[in-house]
């Protein structure tokens, strides 16, 4: 049975098409049938995220308005063979988005998926309403600061009363993605606790993914971090995160200064 | 035989609070924003007095009429009109109202979570209780009585109550209690975080709390025209 995540956030920049990328890759190499679907039209970014940009012919927009075929539209992942991107116009608006038109290609792809990924844009306009409306479940991109949170509470907000689901009076799934945790920073008091963020939230965490250069490393050359460096800190809090969504219980690890005593016991050699 | 010296009835005045609607031309155009803006609260006006504030509009008393018996089929009745000078010829028209007194903006939710979900039934309750949270963006309008939330209330969430408001969990957002004109509303919250605090018009914002109340189990409520904000316990 397809499940179909929206990645939301409500703000900017805090790593939506990153967990998304990310997640659909993990899922994928854990041999998992996934598309991810980028909604951003018109600032599209999952198809460079993906490596994938040189090879988009046609978008979401062409499907909606049936100038392409689904499967014409439907970009393979190079990497791996049952990954796929359904890109978003650049060039379109987010008015050329229906309700309808959506919906009719979100049950297509569910009869050819095991997971349905779709990448909201920021903000609680057109496209982010419809990226989230015929959701199974919402994964709430949150970073560990006031407005970000709020944000998401706002949408949070949102999932329970505008999404199909919602309306049908069932519960939609909501987890809790927290990105850019600095360990360094938290110890320092200068960010949001976890535990203020979920306390805010009220909703469970399906992980916690450190800052880390790897994270730009990663989207510079045109790969998922989950992909590129599979060992790094932030592809491991990913690989957790995308068991946990396949209702695996895994401990949560709170990324904390583990090298700390290394550094000084390295930081007392070296002076 | 006794004779009874008539006693002189007392003439009486009271104000209540009414909602003012104040149409602009194209009257029809108007409407259509009323429509648009009253989608997700049906009944807002419909329980409760309106008065007109035609001073924008240049009506006749027969269109006046006419607009009046459109407001009627949208289930809200005209308690009187102001801004317009009496001709003569407004006999069938509702009285003129003169001096009102400017009370708050009523900001309609984008999204009336309650009050939309309350059957029939029990909207005649006079209190409304929240068993969820309330998060960002949400509006718990409820003018008929007090709000009980039992979880918390997001920040840029809002609680507007006729009457007391009772929050059990973290108030970050906005309560304003006693908005029909209610001076003896409390606001009662577990943990206080709030963005503002308002009884009857009266408000403080976070930035006139005491600091030592941040976080604390707090009530608030009127002294005269103060706002008086002080911990439970």
């Amino acid at each position: 049975m397809a499940k179909v995540l929206v990645v939301t956030s409500g703000k900017g920049g805090v790593g939506k098409t990153t967990s998304t990328a990310a997640l659909g890759a993990a899922l994928a190499r854990d041999g998992q049938n996934v598309v991810v679907v980028d909604f951003d039209i018109g600032l599209r970014n999952l198809d460079l995220i993906m490596g994938a940009e040189r090879r988009v012919v046609f978008d979401l927009i062409n499907v909606i308005n049936g100038v392409a075929k689904l499967s014409q539209a439907l970009i393979r992942d190079k990497r791996l063979e049952n990954l796929y991107l359904l890109p978003a116009s650049q060039t379109g608006d987010k008015d050329a988005l229906t309700e309808d038109g959506v919906a009719k290609v979100i049950e297509e792809l569910r009869t050819k998926f095991d997971w349905v990924i779709c990448d909201s844009p920021a903000g609680i306009e057109r496209g982010a309403t419809l990226a989230m409306r015929y959701a199974d479940a919402a994964i709430i991109v949150t970073n560990p600061e006031v407005s970000s949170v709020r944000d998401s509470d706002r949408i949070i907000g949102l999932l329970d009363s505008k999404t199909v689901k919602a309306e049908r009076g069932e519960r939609i799934d909501k987890h809790v993605l927290i990105t850019r945790y600095d360990s360094s920073r938290a110890a320092r008091g200068g960010m949001l606790s976890i535990d203020d963020v979920l306390e805010i939230l009220s909703c469970p965490l399906l992980g916690i993914i450190p800052e880390s250069k790897e994270v730009l490393l990663a989207s510079n050359i045109g790969s998922p971090v989950t992909l590129n460096n599979a060992m790094s800190a932030p592809a491991r809090a990913y690989f957790d995160a995308a068991r946990r969504l396949k209702g695996e219980h895994i401990h949560m690890l709170v990324p904390s200064e583990s090298n700390s005593i290394f550094n000084k016991l390295f930081g007392r050699k070296a002076a | 035989m006794s004779t009874v010296t008539p006693q002189p009835l007392p003439f009486r005045a009271r104000s209540y609070m009414a909602f003012v609607l104040s149409p602009q031309q194209p009257i029809a155009d108007w409407l259509a924003d009323l429509d648009a803006s009253i989608e997700c609260s049906k009944s807002i006006y419909s329980h409760h007095p309106v008065a007109l504030d035609m001073s924008a509009v240049n009506l006749n008393p027969d269109e006046i009429a006419h607009l009046i018996a459109n407001l009627g089929e949208r289930s809200i009745r005209v308690l009187g009109i102001e801004g317009i000078t009496p001709i003569g010829a407004e006999g069938k028209l509702p009285p003129i109202l003169r001096a009102g007194r400017v009370g708050q903006t009523f900001q309609l939710p984008d999204q009336t979570v309650v009050v939309n979900s309350v059957p029939e039934k029990q909207q005649k309750v006079a209190s409304l209780l929240v068993e969820g949270r309330v998060r960002s963006g949400q509006s718990i309008v409820h003018i008929d009585g007090d709000v009980t939330v039992l979880g918390s209330v997001g920040s840029g969430a809002e609680i507007i109550a006729g009457g007391s408001i009772h929050i059990y969990g973290t108030l970050r957002g906005r309560a304003s209690a006693g908005i029909t004109g209610d001076n003896r509303a409390r606001i009662f919250c577990h943990r206080a975080e709030a963005e503002l605090l308002a009884i009857d018009s009266h408000y403080k914002m976070a930035a006139d709390f005491a600091p030592d109340l941040q976080s604390q189990p707090i009530q608030a409520w009127l002294e005269g025209e103060t706002l008086t904000i002080s911990a439970i316990n």
